[in-house]
């Protein structure tokens, strides 16, 4: 909301100054976003309110005249003008005169540049000084002519008094409705100063017949209306209003009209009920001759109007509409109809002011695209009250500005009258809820101020019940609280003390769960990895590319939600997996750099069936891709990012988590190199998710789709469901003894067939070691022709130990021969020789 | 007998001006074994003492010993200064450019948003407040309605919302991306009730606005929710003061002023001194010179009642804050898109 200050001076008194003003209004709930400072830069020792004295022609040029300005010096100045609305032998007009040496806009430029006048020669004629167009003020960017003041502007007046003004933009949050007019910031600030409000007049001179005769009102959906009034002023005359109501108008942000459509618009901002102005001899020639009734009705199903704006429009039911007899003349409250708007001939005049439904105006508003300052404030709701004293106070203000008659009375349809609103009070509120020490005596002043009646029913000591009759201007305020928040505001959330809770300490819970999801991301920072966010909601084609030649409506399962309304086609519904989103970071950061190790965690979400919520698991998803080692001077490994890289970090994060993975081989998931993919598991318990590289067919897929390049190096992806890992997570380490008897190291190698997968053999050797074998750790794996084809030879360091005595080598022969015994026999593993 | 003393002084001065000569391992050893060897000037010496009269034997004796100590003395000085040499030229030739890079430690980061949250936790978690989940997909009633905002309210426009459609056609739900984290304030009251809550819920929130270097379709919030007995506004300020001042640092000034949002009463917003320009006014601030920060309040009796708490016995506070912004006051970010871009020459600079 737009508040000049001259206009709010109108109604209320502004003691202090304007930053201060700023400030206790934002204090106090009207939040002044930002001060225009209209005219500040007008130099009030060069730019004056001039009166032209007499116009002549230039000697030398056609285009040019010679104006003669009084701006209160003892001698007029006479400067050469080209402004085309001065003609020779005009007197009289009331100027904006700048003069040698002040600063103005250059009207010739668009950049806003500065120019400082200086005494010229034109065309050999002296001029000192300038007539300023609004460009050279700033004012807009109209340089056609230069400005002309109203006749009863004082001469020798610094301009920037006379014209200059003080605009605060106050943000409106959406309970604001008693501040989205001028009379209402005005009252607002009565409060907080300890003024009255001086209000407008509000009668008006009715002379005219009685408008009951003229025009009749039927409410038939009065759920939508509750009060419909209307007045009637006959013979007035259409032109420009006058250049104060104007000049307002144009300071809060609308355009001047005419004298007619500029009053409902005025009063709308002074008062906050908008209005709408017919031409009353259309609504009759509509009705064929004879007094029009105002219908206010849902428009029926297939129905269509015209609005002023030109617009054919298809209006739904539900939709409230202004009707007569012939038909719609209005969308109630959003916009008029083209057909019976007022033009430059009308002469007699119906006015509305009515009260509509707020949350049916913000729906039809919304659904026709059509928000308006009337539909906003209908909107964030009005009192019925106000139709009537709005209505007189702006048919009273067309008779001055554009003569004619009213019509007697108002036709006023109150179908639904308001209830009394009235909120109670006990004052020993104000400490329980606001923990301040506040007087009951203050908390009745500060609610009486706002313009509540209030009533103190009972008093105990301080503790008084008090009711509070709640104005029409305050739609907001139903109940205890509302009046809390009153008081609070009123007299300072600054005043509240600052204190630390006191109240009982809830039950301490533990906060297992978050605690070892941040153990999860530094475990991984350790290892290397940086934690990356990314969007959670994709396209079905993006993870569609993880299931090459499978199209996204069949790997649809469980089906996606979707969002109604994305912001874009590629985030249009929310993922099913963290993979395709490590894949865009991987191709992202792909063009700057080739090492790239990552981790998110982040919910995906899979529908339930017959379940309207989905489940949003926790999942894990790393991605590694090009050099292992980072590059440096000191020589750099070209090696690559392998399975055995992805492996080690998530055995490292399981091991760390209390846990231990085992890792079977994946041959037919669609995303994993069938020959270089394993399913995680978790020993005893559920499957955490695949680990491996990603297919070559999924960088292919994934590049067209995205039309990114993905890394050219080995991509290893794992994605695992992190609660499954939370879940079972144990920091509970029970100790294992430190024996310090001299162990007994033994390196084993065995040849095995190439099918036989390490861990068989990792396992035979820790089943049969008993309970002397300590450690086990393979060391080497070699294939080559010593060993022979399809076969490959393991390499382990066994450490034999026990916590009583020194082990004799007979003993370690011994058990180590059960072991070779064992490999032989389970897996027809060889000693290598 | 004086010859023989003066022979002794100048044995001594021989020797040991050769010593001083003596400049490696090799010339040392030849030293050695020419003067204490046992063929050397000192056994021979020692074998002339034999040959004095017994009257002079006990001071040529003595002579004899302190020359004989001075000597060996001598030697262990040499010996240990040619070794301090040897290795210092050795260490000389082993010199490197300590200016060249040190070699990369390989250790990877957190994403600056995980930071910030865990700084936030952490201070709040000292005032008693525990964390606690809630889901990102939500019914229009737990995102607007149980928090006081009908259908159609005005105050729905503050928040542009991603609409989800029901999995299954024939589900009848109004779902939607949470626009908040304040429907965890319902879930979490209705899960205590009536125990006293001290709750922070921290977590992704998603808004219907386009991508800019100035907004984002998602981000995070914390929401904060205390309920008791005795709970009052001076409470609400204390804690955010707190918060704010070990957040941001004490040196910037707190202020509260009215707000509205629709689940609290009185509301209230949170501006800190702008950290830019420490009050003064500038860009960032728009002249104002304050940040705000955050949106709070006590909690609505509707709110409450919908939680399961009696508000004439129950009262409670709540807030809510971003926490992309502050993390990009902190740290002068330009774009707050990057949060989301993945591109590790952003997430980089926080690890």
């Amino acid at each position: 909301m737009l508040v000049p200050l001259s206009w709010l001076k109108d109604y209320v008194d502004i003691n202090v100054s304007i930053d201060e003003l700023a400030h206790r209004l934002t204090m106090s709930g009207l939040a002044v976003e930002k001060i225009e400072r209209l005219g500040a830069e007008w130099e009030r020792d060069k730019i004056f309110v001039g009166r032209i004295v007499r116009i002549d022609q230039h000697p030398n040029a056609d285009r040019l005249v010679l104006a003669t300005v009084d701006y209160g010096a003892p001698e007029p100045q006479t400067v050469v003008t080209g402004a085309p609305n001065l003609k020779v032998g005009d007197t009289g007009q009331k100027v904006a005169f700048a003069v040698v040496g002040a600063r103005v806009i250059d009207g010739h430029k668009d950049d806003g540049s500065i120019l400082v006048i200086k005494p010229a020669k034109l065309r050999g004629v002296q001029s000192a000084g300038m007539v300023l167009s609004e460009k050279e003020l700033g004012l807009s960017d109209s340089h056609e002519g230069i400005i002309i003041l109203p006749p009863d502007a004082p001469v020798g007046v610094p301009l920037a008094d006379y014209l200059g003004d003080i605009v605060l933009d106050i943000e409106l949050t959406p309970n604001l409705t008693r501040a989205s007019n001028i009379v209402g910031t005005a009252r607002e600030w009565a409060a907080i100063s300890g003024q009255q409000v001086r209000y407008p007049n509000t009668e008006m001179v009715a002379e005219g017949e009685p408008a009951a005769g003229k025009a009749r009102v039927v409410i038939e959906d009065p759920d939508l209306c509750s009060r419909y009034s209307a007045t009637i002023i006959e013979g007035v005359t259409i032109h420009p209003s006058p250049q104060w109501m104007g000049r307002r108008l144009t300071l809060t942000g609308m355009r001047p009209i005419s004298n007619i459509v500029d009053v409902t618009n005025y009063v709308m901002l002074e008062l906050g009920q908008p209005l709408h102005a017919f031409d009353y001899d259309k609504l009759v020639a509509r009705a064929g001759g004879q007094p029009p009734t105002i219908i206010v009705r849902r428009a029926k199903p297939g129905e269509e109007m015209r609005t002023l704006d030109g617009v054919q429009r298809k209006l739904l039911p539900d939709m409230l509409l202004i009707c007569d007899t012939a038909g719609p003349i209005a969308i109630a409250g959003v916009m008029g109809g083209e057909e019976t708007e007022v033009s430059a001939e009308t002469t007699r005049i119906l006015l509305e002011a009515a009260n509509f439904n707020n949350l049916n105006i913000r729906r039809t508003a919304a659904l026709l695209k059509l928000p308006s300052e009337a539909s906003a404030r209908f909107g964030r709701g009005i009192h019925p009250a106000l139709t009537v004293t709005a209505a007189q106070r702006a048919t009273e203000l067309m008779r001055e500005l554009g003569g004619g008659t009213i019509a007697g009375g108002v036709v006023d349809e109150y179908s639904v009258p308001a209830e009394t609103v009235v909120a109670a009070l006990a004052t020993r509120d104000v400490q329980r809820i606001l923990g301040m020490d506040l007087p009951a005596e203050r908390v009745v002043e500060i609610l009486r101020a706002l313009e509540f009646e209030v009533e103190i029913a009972d008093q105990h000591g301080d503790d008084w019940r008090i009711r509070a009759v709640v104005p029409p201007h305050r739609l907001d305020v139903s109940h205890s609280y509302d009046l809390l928040e009153e008081v609070a505001r009123i007299e300072g959330y600054d005043r509240i003390p600052a204190t630390l809770m006191s109240d009982e300490l809830p039950p301490q819970r533990p906060s297992g769960d978050i605690d070892r999801e941040e153990r999860v991301r530094d475990l991984l920072a350790g290892a290397g990895l940086q934690e990356v966010m990314t969007y959670a909601m994709t396209s079905p084609e993006r993870e569609a590319t993880l299931h090459p030649g499978l199209s996204a409506e069949a790997v649809d399962e469980p089906p996606y939600l979707v969002v109604a309304n994305p912001i874009r086609p590629d985030r249009a519904v929310m993922r099913h997996t963290l993979l395709a989103s490590a894949l865009e970071t991987l191709a992202n950061n792909a063009r700057y750099r080739e090492r790239i190790a990552i981790f998110e965690v982040a919910p995906v979400y899979l529908p339930l069936p017959g379940e309207a919520l989905p489940q949003e698991p926790r999942r894990l998803v790393i991605a590694l891709a090009g050099p292992r080692q980072s590059a440096a001077w000191s020589g750099t490994s070209a090696e690559l990012f392998d399975f055995y890289d992805l492996k080690g970090i998530i055995d490292m994060l399981l091991r760390r988590m209390g846990l231990e993975g085992t890792w079977a081989p994946l041959t037919d998931h669609p995303t994993f190199h069938p020959g270089r993919a394993a399913q995680v598991c978790l020993a005893d318990g559920p499957a955490l998710g695949p680990a491996g590289e990603l297919h070559p067919l999924v960088r292919d897929a994934f590049n067209a789709q995205s039309g990114a390049d993905l890394p050219a190096a080995p991509i290893l992806l794992a994605e695992l469901d992190l609660d499954a890992i939370l879940a079972r997570a144990t920091m509970d380490v029970i100790h294992t003894p430190i024996l310090n008897r001299p162990p007994a190291k033994i390196d084993l190698a065995v040849v095995v067939d190439e099918a036989v997968p390490q861990a068989r053999v990792l396992d035979a050797i820790k089943a049969s070691g008993g309970e002397l074998l300590r450690e086990v750790g393979l060391f080497d794996v070699y294939r080559g022709p010593q060993i022979g084809a399809g076969k490959k030879s393991l390499a382990y360091a066994l450490v034999f130990q026990a916590a009583d005595r020194t082990l004799t080598d007979a003993e370690v022969a011994a058990q180590t021969q059960r072991i070779v015994d064992r490999l032989a026999r389970d897996l027809g593993a060889t000693l290598r020789a | 007998m004086e010859k023989k003393a003066q022979d002794m002084a100048a044995m001594q001065a021989d020797a040991l001006a050769r010593l001083a000569e003596a400049q490696d391992d090799a010339a040392l050893a030849a030293w050695r074994n020419e003067i204490l060897g046992r063929k050397g000037v000192i056994s021979e010496a020692m074998r002339g003492l034999g040959q004095l009269p017994a009257v002079e034997r006990p001071a040529a004796g003595q002579r004899f010993n302190e020359v004989k100590t001075a000597l060996e003395t001598a030697y262990t000085e040499a010996e240990a200064r040619l070794k301090a040499q040897a290795l210092a030229a050795s260490l000389a030739s082993e010199t490197i450019d300590v200016t060249l890079p040190g070699r990369p430690a390989g250790v990877g980061g957190l994403h600056l948003i995980t930071r910030t949250l865990r700084e936030i936790r952490e201070i709040y978690g000292q005032m008693g407040f525990q964390v606690y989940r809630s889901r990102q997909i939500e019914t229009d009633d737990f995102n607007f309605g149980l928090l006081n905002m009908p259908k159609h309210h005005p105050a729905r426009d503050m928040q542009d919302t991603f609409y989800v459609l029901p999995p299954e056609a024939d589900l009848d739900a109004d779902l939607l991306l949470r626009t908040h984290t304040s429907p965890g304030q319902i879930h979490a009251m209705r899960e205590y009730y009536p125990e006293p809550i001290r709750v922070i819920l921290p977590g992704m929130v998603f808004r219907f606005e386009p991508v800019t270097v100035r907004s984002e379709m998602q981000f995070h919030q914390v929401e904060g929710l205390a309920v008791g007995r005795h709970i009052t506004m001076a409470d609400l300020k204390g804690t955010l003061i707190n918060f704010a001042h070990r957040f941001f640092g004490p040196q910037y000034g707190v202020r509260f002023r009215p707000s509205y949002f629709p689940f609290t009463e009185p509301s209230v917003e949170m501006d800190i001194e702008c950290i830019v320009c420490g009050g003064k006014g500038c860009s960032i601030c728009k002249r104002s010179g304050w940040l705000e920060i955050l949106g709070a309040g006590m909690v609505h009796p509707t709110v409450l009642r919908n939680g399961g708490y009696d508000p004439d016995v129950y009262s409670g506070f709540a807030f809510g804050m971003g926490v992309e912004r502050p993390a990009i006051l902190k740290h002068r970010i330009d774009d707050i898109r990057l949060f989301f871009s993945g591109d590790l020459r952003f997430l980089e600079q926080y690890a």
